[in-house]
């Protein structure tokens, strides 16, 4: 039986786009009941699982790329997203061999950590720039929705982490 | 010679290593472009050639996706118009009672309004042009908070127009490319709007904080209820006065707060308002030029003209040396009083029988009379 190769394609290429996709469709202005479309961070999967599944440098490249999109996009302060993305895949990339392995409710505790981190980040960057500070309850909005695609980044990593002996 | 064939061929780099140089480079181009962008980031506006392409590119794309949902709406409302015909019809036609009410004391405070207007010579604000445009894309995150909207510059709109639903105002236009313009919403964090309290003409500035509520900060005075109507006050020039924006309520942190008039409803569609004030209006070098200025392109004077100013000149010359010669004159005299000496006075304690003299009254005073004073 022939070695199933995963090149970068399959665990960079194709979740990038669809993390675009879905940005770009769930930013539809939907109001159903009085409830709009949620709007999650979909690349902060990206930047939680890649780390764990293999170091690469293809990886934060497209991290950094997914960033300056999402800031561009919804029109934030330039640099927000991929300062904040890169951070926790940095911090992910440095405790990789600690984390590689865990089990799923550890991982969740440590994707949600590396999430609260980001947004932290990313409202302290805001509230310094701009000289206001975003309601809290607006912030959740985001967070939760963001926390909720962690079997997404959990899926990614059983998936692809265990797909290729080369990744070990 | 192949590389792997040279002297790095035993060469291993981790591959943690070099993900690791990937990411400070990314960090620090990250803090280099936060830092850059902190000039624009309280406007934040596509002014930059990358932010004006991508939203040109962007804001179609978005439209693929909410045309559907448009369509989808509007079945929605036809088929909910049919079933809840009855209803509407009644609740419409008691409405339409109540605003014809309205309507005739609108136009007998609008005929008195223009006679007022005449009369005290006022300037008021000309009609403003618009333009429609429908939402393509929603950004509702708490660290932005804008939509994109599909006029842009190619139907005269430009940066700071207002944006308006059909209820209130929305926001105000932040970039603009030829069919495309970014709207910075009223609950943005950057977003900062001057507003007057209707009842009592109170000034405050309402305060984006990414919550549906946008907050009432600087509120000059006191007096502010809930249920207080709250416009623009078109201070600064960037609004005009008078647009709807909403009602005051307390939020839960004891806040003063605005409930908007534009989410009663949905803001798929959006005027955007082609507004210039005055101050953008009037032409900057006419109002530098130095005030005579005209007076060096003018024709020269005819005799009668000559005359008359050469007549003006002789008289503004002979007023301003008699003024001279009366000053001079008041001066000497003062100066003579001062060398004159004072007579010596001695202090002599009062007695305790001296007393004050008495005021004299109203009623002592003999009437004075008036020349040409009649009674």
């Amino acid at each position: 039986m022939a070695v199933r190769v995963v090149g970068p394609m399959s665990w960079i290429g194709w979740p990038t786009l669809l993390a675009i996709l879905l940005t770009v469709v769930l930013s539809t202005p939907v109001s159903l009941f009085g409830l709009n479309l949620p709007q999650p961070v979909w690349p902060m999967v990206l930047a939680f699982a890649w780390p764990l599944i293999r170091p690469s440098m293809v990886a934060p490249a497209v991290l950094f790329g997914l960033g300056v999109f999402l800031d561009l996009f919804w029109g934030g302060i330039l640099g927000l997203w991929p300062l904040s993305l890169i951070a926790v895949y940095g911090i992910m990339l440095a405790a990789r061999n600690l984390m590689v392995g865990q089990e799923t409710l550890f991982l969740f505790v440590l994707y949600a950590g590396s999430t609260l981190f980001a947004f932290l980040l990313a409202y302290v960057i805001v509230t310094v720039a701009i000289g206001n500070a975003p309601s809290l309850i607006s912030l959740a909005s985001q967070v939760v929705p963001t926390l909720i695609l962690f079997p997404i980044a959990d899926w990614m990593i059983q998936r692809f982490d265990d797909g290729d002996v080369r990744f070990r | 010679m192949a590389f792997r064939d040279g002297p790095f061929e035993n060469i291993k780099v981790p591959l943690a290593w070099t993900a690791a140089v990937v990411v400070v480079v990314a960090l620090i181009a990250s803090i280099v472009m936060i830092v850059g962008d902190r000039g624009t980031a309280a406007g934040r506006g596509e002014t930059g050639p990358v932010r004006a392409g991508f939203v040109a590119v962007a804001g179609p794309v978005g439209g693929i996706f909410a045309a559907p949902v448009r369509w989808t709406g509007a079945v929605g409302d036809h088929i909910g118009g049919y079933f809840f015909a009855i209803s509407e019809n009644r609740r419409l036609k008691a409405e339409n009672a109540e605003l014809k009410q309205w309507r005739d004391q609108a136009i007998a405070m609008k005929t008195v309004n223009e006679r007022y207007e005449a009369l005290m010579g006022i300037r008021t604000d000309p009609p403003v042009p618009m333009a429609a445009g429908a939402t393509v894309q929603d950004s509702r995150g708490p660290f932005a908070r804008a939509r994109l909207i599909d006029v842009g510059a190619g139907k005269g709109v430009r940066i700071g127009n207002p944006v308006m639903n059909e209820h209130g105002l929305v926001g105000r236009v932040v970039g603009t490319t030829a069919g495309i313009s970014r709207v910075l919403l009223l609950t943005d964090v950057a977003s900062r709007t001057p507003v007057l309290i209707e009842r009592t003409d109170q000034r405050a500035l309402l305060t984006g904080d990414a919550s549906a509520n946008p907050r009432l900060a600087y509120v000059r005075g006191t007096g502010l209820k809930a249920g207080d109507r709250v416009l623009t006050s078109g201070d600064g020039g960037g609004f005009p006065r008078g647009l709807p924006v909403g009602i005051v309520a307390k939020g839960v942190d004891g806040s003063w707060r605005v409930k908007l008039f534009s989410d009663r409803g949905a803001v798929d569609y959006v005027r955007v308002l082609l507004f210039q004030s005055f101050g953008q209006l009037a032409d900057p070098n006419g109002l530098n030029a130095p005030p005579l200025a005209g007076l060096g392109s003018a024709p020269p004077p005819n005799a009668n003209e000559a005359a008359a100013i050469s007549d003006a000149m002789t008289r503004r010359t002979a007023a301003d040396a008699a003024a001279t010669a009366a000053r001079d004159r008041r001066i000497a005299e003062a100066n003579a009083d001062r060398q004159t000496p004072l007579p010596a006075q001695t202090q002599t304690a009062p007695s305790p029988d001296s007393r004050p003299a008495p005021l004299p009254s109203a009623t002592d005073q003999a009437p004075t009379p008036v020349p040409g004073a009649r009674g």
